[in-house]
């Protein structure tokens, strides 16, 4: 407790002189089995998220099985050797816990948030799942579960308006050899395809304490912690080192235009573009650019198509930050009576402008407070900063990582920002997407109306 | 990002922490287990490990203040992170909306933010923007929240444009404007929404012309019907010191904030104007059913149940053990059932929405086409199953899922400012938060079963399908739960509104 305290009195004190350095204390060890621990004390509430991170995701698979690692993370709450079907779930509701996953690209995250007395029992689950759970696995259950994947896809992609764009988009962003080419749902016909062997197979190779990384935040005793990790996931054996992941270049050598129709009352444009991976020179600098462009009223996009002209509905631009690659989008739904073509012209205005000017010091400096204020955010919520720590270790190689971060968006200056927008936002590299409603492809952005 | 396993369509797991259990009995606990650890030996995977007694919330205690105008203030001070949260509890909301004026303090709430004080609607947002601070207005049916969320070295500032947009917002004619076409382009959005379409059909069959059955956002009529003059009334009448009260939570101290406050609402004044009559809420009497044709919808969206019950019932905290069960959790029947037994569905859920007059219960789920009938003999299943005595183990489960997970919704200054803000809007006493664990895990088997048999009436319900007719209609059909009703699109929003292109 009293180490919390301290963190608590620096963050304060500091704060209020102007200079916030924020400052997340913690606790890391490594088992002799290669799994990569970190442990975070925060007594404001009496509750522990769990936060167990496996390095694996879509950018693993290969063409024909797309959707595995999100399916076979499904298959992670099917019951394993000590823990049967229905258990986890069952057991860790009547602690007062709660627990999901998610599946991105390059990792896939499994939490729990449960009372700090409960901790012991995620510890048992997780370890037994990440060391017996082909001993439980089933050709039915992966059945079962694929039915449920698909149902999340029809939900998600097909029974949502504009839900397949962002499929779209990653299939003419990437070459067809480049794993973020495919969406992290998969299609259809690879997920019926997707066999009890794979999962077997994959879960050998992926799913090793060698390849994971447990983070443990909240009220807990950092010492007494460690035991119980060390008791827990001791036995679970090694495997081979996972290999490193080559990616072929992604390079848009021309602009891509594509029109889609779908069952929709109002046009959407997507112009997207690749953008430098995440925490590479570049990706601090469009994060910035997006706030300039599409980040509150004032914004140069909000006020001109939003505000002034109203010919669209909204607008918004951000940057999905990746390890291989990031995508930098921006997205405007036209109102009733006005094509795409007109919303071109104005975002194809103001990126020139943001090519030949730098923005303004008021401007940047908006959108580096608005940043800086959300930082404070993140450590409100422990499973944030469980998953946070998580990501910072992935990527960098140190969960304290905040303070570092914050100062990459701190030290940029306007002319960076013009630069980066040069750089990136290639008038002759990107894709242009027109969602229209069926029937209605005069809607879409043309490049002779621009 | 897939998210796998999101529990979505009831969400809103009301859970309850225990205030009684002292910090003694967790700290025993860690020691149990610790004794059990020996990490040379494999670890006893026979069984779950056994757990020691739940820790205790430890919230600080909510001071109550008052303004000299007489504005109460409840504040909590939270040091963790220089971080401050100010949440204004405003009675007035869309009840108060007069006759065909649906969405008048809706569009009043977001009309605050539209410029202030001295400052027009793009400056208000700069001025914002620039601190890093946020505020909102929103208005529900019976509550217009206006909220601040700031770093604490901005809080003098965003407490100057909080007063403003309270107090003094210039409600520009040209701003309204503007809004009035966002809102209509919504409701044509809304077209193509299966769930919007839903839940405005369900609503409308419940309530009629009661404000509950009206999207409190306003219709296509009646937005083109509000005018600055609305605004001004509604805001004159309603937002007034009297029917506000002031949540604080942060990095403050009492005495410090409530002179900061003094300076930016103690001499506001303002009496509250009476609120118009509402209409009185009956309940479902039989089946219906009405089908939304969405013609190669990929799912159907499902819909089912009936006018629930107040806020402030005596049922309560059974009504929260028994829809736990139901369909208020990941192993909640309906779950279980439609996603993990039968495959027709990503999740299915149900819910109590509470408010100070009957909300809704509903039952939904997003199902796979051609499932469309199967799931709604599962659902109706369902609805009929939990009328029967529940094993004593399932409600066990379902109590400490509410009770023991509590504590977790106490992290944030903006999650803690709206579990007082429950508090405010019930009347409830300060230790209602300690004292509810204490009431959940009263509920017995039997309690669940009553409250079941009472509220879940499977008799009279009703079922609105959102989906292709062409696939699934005949289908439906063929269950012979009530007559059906087959409705379009413009049956249940009207013709799609015409808006004026650009300014």
């Amino acid at each position: 407790m009293k180490r919390l305290f301290m963190l608590v009195m620096i963050a304060c004190s500091l704060a209020q002189a102007g200079d916030p350095r924020i400052t997340v204390g913690y606790t890391r060890f490594r088992l002799p089995n290669g799994l990569d621990v970190i442990l975070h004390e925060d007594h404001t509430v009496p509750a522990v998220s769990v936060n167990l991170w496996y390095h694996v995701g879509s950018a693993r698979e290969k063409p024909g099985r797309t959707g595995f690692a999100h399916l076979f993370e499904h298959l992670m709450f099917m019951g394993s050797k000590n823990a049967p079907e229905g258990k986890l779930d069952q057991w860790l509701e009547a602690a007062g816990g709660d627990n999901n996953a998610t599946t991105s690209t390059e990792r896939t995250n499994y939490y729990e948030n449960i009372p700090s007395n409960a901790l012991d029992l995620p510890l048992f689950l997780e370890s037994d799942r990440m060391g017996y759970l082909v001993d439980a696995m089933t050709p039915a259950k992966v059945d079962a579960q694929r039915a449920v994947v698909k149902n999340e896809r029809r939900q998600t992609y097909e029974n949502r308006p504009y839900g397949l764009a962002s499929i779209l988009l990653d299939e003419n962003l990437y070459p067809p050899d480049h794993p973020y080419h495919w969406p992290t749902i998969g299609s259809m016909a690879d997920l019926s395809a997707a066999s009890y062997e794979d999962v077997v197979n994959f879960f050998r190779t992926y799913y090793l304490p060698n390849n994971a990384s447990l983070v443990i935040a909240g009220d807990i005793d950092p010492v007494k912690t460690k035991a119980s990790v060390e008791y827990w996931f001791s036995d679970i054996k090694a495997g081979p080192p996972v290999p490193p992941q080559a990616a072929p270049v992604a390079y848009l050598a021309a602009e891509k235009r594509i029109v889609q129709e779908d069952k929709v009352q109002l046009p959407r444009l997507y112009m997207a573009w690749l953008s430098p991976a995440e925490y590479t020179p570049g990706d601090a600098e469009l994060d910035l650019l997006a706030n300039v462009l599409a980040g509150g009223k004032n914004s140069r996009l909000y006020k001109r198509l939003v505000y002034d002209m109203q010919i669209a509905q909204d607008v918004s631009a951000f940057q999905i930050s990746s390890r291989l690659n990031s995508v930098f989008e921006i997205i405007a739904t036209a109102r009733g009576g006005h094509t795409l073509t007109e919303i071109e012209r104005v975002i194809q205005e103001e990126i020139n402008r943001v090519k030949a000017e730098a923005p303004s010091a008021h401007e940047l400096g908006r959108a580096v407070n608005q940043f800086e204020a959300s930082f404070l955010d993140r450590l409100e919520n422990l499973g944030g900063l469980a998953d946070q720590l998580n990501g910072y270790v992935a990527m960098t190689g140190n969960p304290d990582y905040f303070n570092e971060d914050l100062a990459r968006y701190k030290a940029i200056d306007p002319a960076a920002v013009r630069a980066m927008a040069n750089t990136w936002l290639r008038d002759d590299g990107r894709v242009v997407l027109s969602i229209v409603p069926t029937g209605k492809k005069e809607l879409a952005a043309t490049k002779e109306g621009r | 990002m897939e998210t796998a396993r999101t529990f979505t369509p009831s969400a809103s797991p009301a859970r309850r922490h225990d205030g009684l259990r002292p910090l003694a009995a967790f700290l025993l606990a860690v020691v149990l287990v610790l004794n059990a650890c020996d990490v040379s030996a494999q670890p006893d995977r026979n069984g779950p490990p056994k757990l020691g007694p739940p820790p205790s919330l430890r919230l600080p205690p909510i001071r109550h203040l008052a303004l000299s105008n007489g504005i109460k203030v409840l504040l909590m001070e939270k040091h963790a992170l220089p971080l401050v949260q100010v949440d204004l509890v405003v009675r007035a909301g869309a009840l108060m909306d007069p006759e065909g004026k649906t969405g008048l303090a809706s569009m009043t709430a977001s009309m605050l933010t539209e410029g202030a004080g001295s400052r027009n609607a793009l400056e208000f947002a700069d001025a914002i923007d620039f601190l890093g601070a946020e505020i909102s207005a929103t208005s529900g049916f019976s509550i217009t929240g206006i909220s601040l969320h700031t770093p604490l070295t901005k809080l003098d500032s965003a407490l100057v444009l909080l007063a403003d947009v309270t107090r003094r917002p210039l409600f520009p004619a040209g701003e309204l404007e503007r809004l009035r076409k966002e809102r209509l382009t919504s409701l044509i959005e809304w077209r193509d929404e299966p769930t919007a379409l839903a839940s405005v059909l369900f609503n409308r069959t419940l309530y009629g012309g009661h404000p509950y059955g009206r999207p409190s956002g306003g219709t296509a009529a009646s937005l083109r019907g509000i005018s600055v003059d609305d605004l001004k009334t509604f805001h004159d009448g309603y937002i007034v010191p009297g029917n506000t009260t002031i949540i604080v939570v942060g990095d403050v101290t009492g005495d410090e904030m409530i002179q900061k406050l003094e300076r930016a609402f103690g001499d506001w004044k303002g009496e509250p104007a009476p609120a118009p009559p509402v209409p009185a809420i009956s309940q479902l009497k039989g089946k219906s059913v009405f089908f939304v044709d969405k013609p190669g919808a990929a799912q159907s969206v499902i819909e089912i149940g009936r006018v629930g019950v107040p806020r402030l019932t005596d049922d309560y905290f059974p009504i929260v053990v028994m829809n736990t069960i139901l369909g208020g959790s990941f192993t909640s029947r309906l779950n279980m059932n439609l996603r993990e037994k039968h495959g027709y569905t990503y999740g299915a859920g149900s819910r109590f929405q509470f408010r100070p007059l009957p909300g809704p219960f509903f039952a939904t789920a997003s199902v796979q086409t051609a499932v469309t009938d199967s799931s709604l003999v599962e659902f109706t299943n369902e609805l009929k199953g939990i009328l029967k005595p529940v094993p004593p183990s399932d409600v066990e489960r379902a109590k400490n899922y509410v009770a023991l997970g509590f504590p977790a919704d106490f992290q944030s200054v903006a999650q803690i400012a709206t579990q007082i803000e429950e508090l405010v809007i019930y009347g409830l006493p300060d230790d209602y938060f300690n004292r509810y664990t204490e009431r959940i895990l009263a509920v017995t088997p039997a309690d669940v079963e009553r409250v079941a048999r009472k509220y879940i009436d499977s008799d009279n319900l009703a079922f609105v399908i959102v989906g292709d007719r062409k696939e699934v209609g005949k289908s439906v059909s063929a269950l012979k739960i009530a007559p059906e009703k087959f409705l379009t699109v413009e049956d249940v929003l009207g013709p799609a509104p015409v808006i004026d292109g650009g300014k």
